[in-house]
């Protein structure tokens, strides 16, 4: 089971630069776990609290997690996730 | 640092901060990744359509990342405006900033709201929490390649 995950320009310098890597995992839960155990420091950017953060866009095949269960959404191999900051301000 | 800006892009940028007045406005001008040649300016709706708050709608972010990444650009100037204030990143701009090779650009229309007359339009980098203010140079068009 092999899900891309596209990494924000931001986010690369827990991916040695890399724009994309790969992840495994049932739920979008289980592949943060997964990406933490190889680009550690990476999870804390995704999640606070025990939920997503709220600046931090995830999607799986274009459908933003919120609408699809959030941190419970189910993943398949061959999905892929995009991580996206939030483009806002006050 | 300068920020280097077409005439016609600087207008657009104003344009729309100013028809958007009293809600803030937001976009970006995109470019060839690497070149920091603002060349294509694509305007955002504010989907918190808000005179204290801006945010990209999170299916506009997607298509707009998509898109960039399919002609190999990025975003070369992130814009919003601010309405009451001064063209200065409040601690929320800086909180959420994530693009630091972008020119954060602030307008402020607390001025002349919808109407003609000067706008204050300012550049900015915005990194790890810490801003750093730039030129602005407004040139009728970008130079050659």
């Amino acid at each position: 089971m092999t899900i891309e995950v596209r990494i924000p320009t931001i986010l690369r310098t827990y991916t040695a630069g890399e724009k994309a890597v790969s992840g495994e995992g049932a739920s979008l839960a289980a592949l943060i776990d997964d990406l933490e155990a190889n680009h550690p420091g990476i999870k804390e950017r995704l999640i606070d609290d025990g939920d997503l953060r709220r600046f931090v866009n995830v999607y799986v095949n274009d459908e933003d997690v919120r609408f699809i269960g959030g941190l419970e959404a189910e993943l398949s191999d061959g999905d892929q996730v995009v991580v996206l900051p939030a483009v806002a301000g006050g | 640092m300068t920020l280097t800006i077409a005439q016609a892009t600087y207008d657009a940028i104003v344009a729309h901060a100013r028809r958007d007045h009293p809600d803030e406005a937001c976009g970006v001008v995109a470019g060839p990744e690497g070149s920091d040649r603002p060349e294509r300016f694509i305007e955002m709706v504010n989907a918190a359509g808000s005179p204290t708050f801006y945010e990209f709608d999170s299916s506009d972010l997607l298509a707009l990342y998509r898109e960039m990444d399919d002609r190999d650009e990025e975003p070369i100037v992130i814009y919003h405006s601010h309405t009451a204030t001064e063209a200065y990143p409040s601690v929320t701009d800086i909180g959420l900033a994530s693009e630091p090779g972008a020119h954060y650009v602030l307008v402020s229309t607390r001025q002349h709201g919808n109407n003609d007359g000067p706008v204050e339009f300012r550049s900015y980098r915005i990194v790890d929490g810490v801003v750093t203010e730039e030129e602005v140079d407004v040139v009728p068009a970008l130079p050659a390649d």
